[in-house]
């Protein structure tokens, strides 16, 4: 099994036509993703790699192809529109991967989602992937194995850092999601925690979070209550100093509140085997397993 | 992005806010002439991005406005929290009865704007929170319909028990929150509020910091920028496209993504030294990024040793490793280098440094390892 996308995964990509979309689209196909159909407007009507036809709206898409799935490659102001668009027409997981979205522009798309009982995963994330089955974002395909390992995380390249570990090692993983650097997301740690606790192919979580904000802390106090399943956790941004964003739009700690410190107490508390080092993933997996 | 005080009440004021009179000058002949027209009894505050102004010595009161050139020449040039003080800003003093705290802020619990009053103002409000929380009201706004004016009300009565100054702190809130979405705002603060001697309510210091994924699509607001009272190598790096951090270690650190930017940072203090900077090269592939990047960590005379920590995906290794041969031929790199690639076309960018002259590293805590050791001129 997986979380949130598997075999019956049929994406929409939209932004197909884009220098990043038509990239991705071609990278998601080659590793086997199901992508029926794609959207920009104004090329209606086209085929992409004369092989996915290309809609004016993602809800013209949904009724020719059944999408179910929505990825979108649109620049940063208009994304909050095509998040808009893709939960008006019926999509069930929308995945943004755009980067800069105004913050006070999630603040409306967030509950206009949720209102439509649809999930969304980022924005500022790259997307999630199941092994073998389905990939929707950008995560290198090629760093992936099908296997038994949880992984969720707020990063880009680290949670390659720790895939390659984990795939090198011998650990196989069952879907590996980045929720996304930003400061306001569709869908947090507990929400993948719980997916990962439900999913009886899963054996161990690995979650990577950073400082700013308390996502960490309270995802610590449901692994306390709820996950009976070995977690691993790593917190980047310990040298990290305070009132700076350290690149990505959430990772700041404000006044004394979001530091690596007590993040990785609130970890050590619920029972989380925190790594000092990405290496470290291999051998605290292998003490819990 | 942080704008000035003199900036923020500009734009409370455009919102109908009301907001005591100041004018802002940027050499002590100016701040006079200003202070004579407000009659000479004035304040002088200097206008730095840094709290604690106060205590640094930037706000002086003036009875004169000879006494406010004085202050003025006084105040303009020092440094507050490293930041050079350029423009002080004058404003007539008032007979002040009370002073509160109004604030919004984005918060990431509720996903939601959250307005933040307190009749505790005039002071640091985390400070506030920490010592006296419940002198801390909250309010988590909907944003599909906005401050609705009884909500508003209800806080003004949490400030002030006469009604036409609950009324009046009501609808500065509403305007507040206007501001607050008009300009972008990741914050927009009044403290203090305050009432006067003869009882109306004004907005008497303000603070907006905007949120830089706004900047594009508002060019007036981006126009505010005061690049002088930023780091300069900040700047470089924010027109070149990167993110950049300087910090006070010896190991220049360059890397793709932001967390393992983090990571790789903490590594390096793991390992016993101390990184000299955050530096994201971001996810798209070009080589003159790179270039930029070894410019800005060069330019910091701390770095002892440059550690390069890329795994390639949507940036290609082949990419970077071209950016850093591209650089030594532009200008000289004088401290070692420690490259380690991994990714998306690693061979062709083993191969370019290779002829070059530049070993690569596949492995991160050997690289690390290694950069920590040049740089503190200890065997690896």
């Amino acid at each position: 099994m997986s979380i949130f996308i598997d075999h019956s995964t049929k994406l929409v990509v939209q932004g197909i036509t884009g220098r990043d979309g038509s990239f991705h689209a071609k990278q998601m196909m080659a590793y086997g993703t199901k992508v029926v159909a794609g959207v920009t407007p104004g090329k209606g009507g086209q085929r992409f790699e004369d092989a996915v036809p290309v809609f004016n709206t993602v809800a013209e898409a949904v009724h020719a192809t059944q999408a179910n799935t929505s990825v979108i490659y649109v620049p940063a102001a208009v994304a909050a529109s095509a998040i808009f668009e893709a939960a008006d027409s019926g999509i069930e997981l929308i995945i943004c991967i755009t980067e800069g979205i105004p913050v006070l522009d999630m603040t409306r798309a967030l509950p206009y989602v949720h209102e439509r009982g649809a999930r969304l995963i980022g924005p500022n994330c790259p997307g999630l992937i199941s092994p073998g089955k389905s990939k929707v974002g950008i995560i290198p395909g090629s760093i992936c194995q099908p296997g038994r390992i949880g992984l969720v995380s707020r990063s880009g390249t680290l949670t390659y850092e720790i895939i390659h570990q984990l795939s090198t090692n011998g650990f196989g993983q069952s879907s590996c999601v980045g929720i996304g650097g930003d400061p306001l997301i569709g869908t947090n740690f507990i929400h993948c925690l719980a997916a990962f606790a439900a999913d009886p192919e899963t054996e161990a979580i690995v979650m990577i979070g950073e400082i700013g904000g308390t996502d960490e802390q309270q995802a610590a106090e449901f692994v306390k209550e709820k996950v009976k399943k070995p977690v691993v956790g790593f917190i980047a941004g310990q040298t990290a100093p305070p009132g700076r964003r350290m690149g990505h739009a959430g990772a700041i700690i404000s006044g004394s509140s979001g530091t690596a410190a007590e993040k990785i107490a609130a970890f050590e508390k619920a029972g989380i085997s925190v790594m000092k080092r990405p290496l470290d993933v291999v051998p605290l997996l292998k003490e819990r397993l | 992005m942080n704008l000035h005080e003199y900036q923020a009440r500009d734009i409370l004021r455009r919102h109908g806010i009301p907001v005591p009179p100041g004018e802002v000058a940027s050499t002590p002949a100016e701040a006079g002439a200003i202070a004579a027209r407000f009659g000479g009894r004035v304040v002088v505050k200097a206008q730095v991005h840094a709290g604690g102004r106060g205590k640094a010595g930037g706000v002086k009161l003036a009875k004169t406005a000879a006494e406010a050139e004085a202050h003025a020449k006084a105040i303009l040039g020092m440094t507050i929290k490293g930041l050079t003080v350029q423009k002080v800003l004058i404003a007539p003093t008032a007979e002040i009865a009370s002073e509160s705290y109004v604030g919004i802020i984005v918060d990431r619990a509720s996903q939601r704007p959250v307005l933040m009053v307190s009749p505790a103002g005039g002071i640091d409000i985390e400070e506030v929170a920490a010592k006296t929380p419940e002198k801390i009201h909250r309010l988590a706004v909907d944003p599909r319909y906005g401050l609705l004016s009884h909500q508003a009300m209800a806080l003004g009565f949490k400030l002030y028990s006469d009604v036409k100054q609950a009324r009046a702190a009501a609808d500065i809130m509403q305007k507040l929150y206007g501001a607050f979405y008009a300009v972008g705002g990741s914050l927009t603060e009044i403290n203090p509020l305050v009432t006067t001697a003869d009882g109306s309510v004004q907005a008497l210091d303000a603070k907006i910091v905007v949120d830089d994924n706004e900047l594009e699509r508002r060019p007036d607001i981006a126009a505010l920028r005061d690049t002088s009272a930023e780091a300069r190598e900040e700047v470089a790096a924010r027109e070149a496209g990167l993110t950049f951090i300087k910090l006070e270690g010896n190991v220049g650190c360059c890397v793709n993504g932001a967390g393992l930017a983090m990571a790789t940072m903490d590594l390096v203090k793991y390992y016993g030294g101390e990184p000299a900077n955050f530096l994201d090269i971001g996810g798209s592939s070009n080589p003159q990024k790179v270039v930029s990047a070894l410019r800005i960590i060069t330019s910091d005379p701390h770095v002892k040793a440059i550690l390069f920590n890329v795994f390639a995906g949507i940036t290609r290794a082949d990419d970077v490793a071209n950016g850093i041969v591209q650089a030594t031929r532009e200008f000289s790199v004088k401290v070692p280098m420690v490259i380690r690639l991994i990714g998306t076309n690693e061979a062709i960018a083993v191969e370019i440094l290779k002829k070059a002259g530049f070993p690569a590293l596949t492995d991160m805590d050997g690289a690390v390892k290694q950069a920590v050791a040049k740089a503190t001129g200890k065997a690896a």
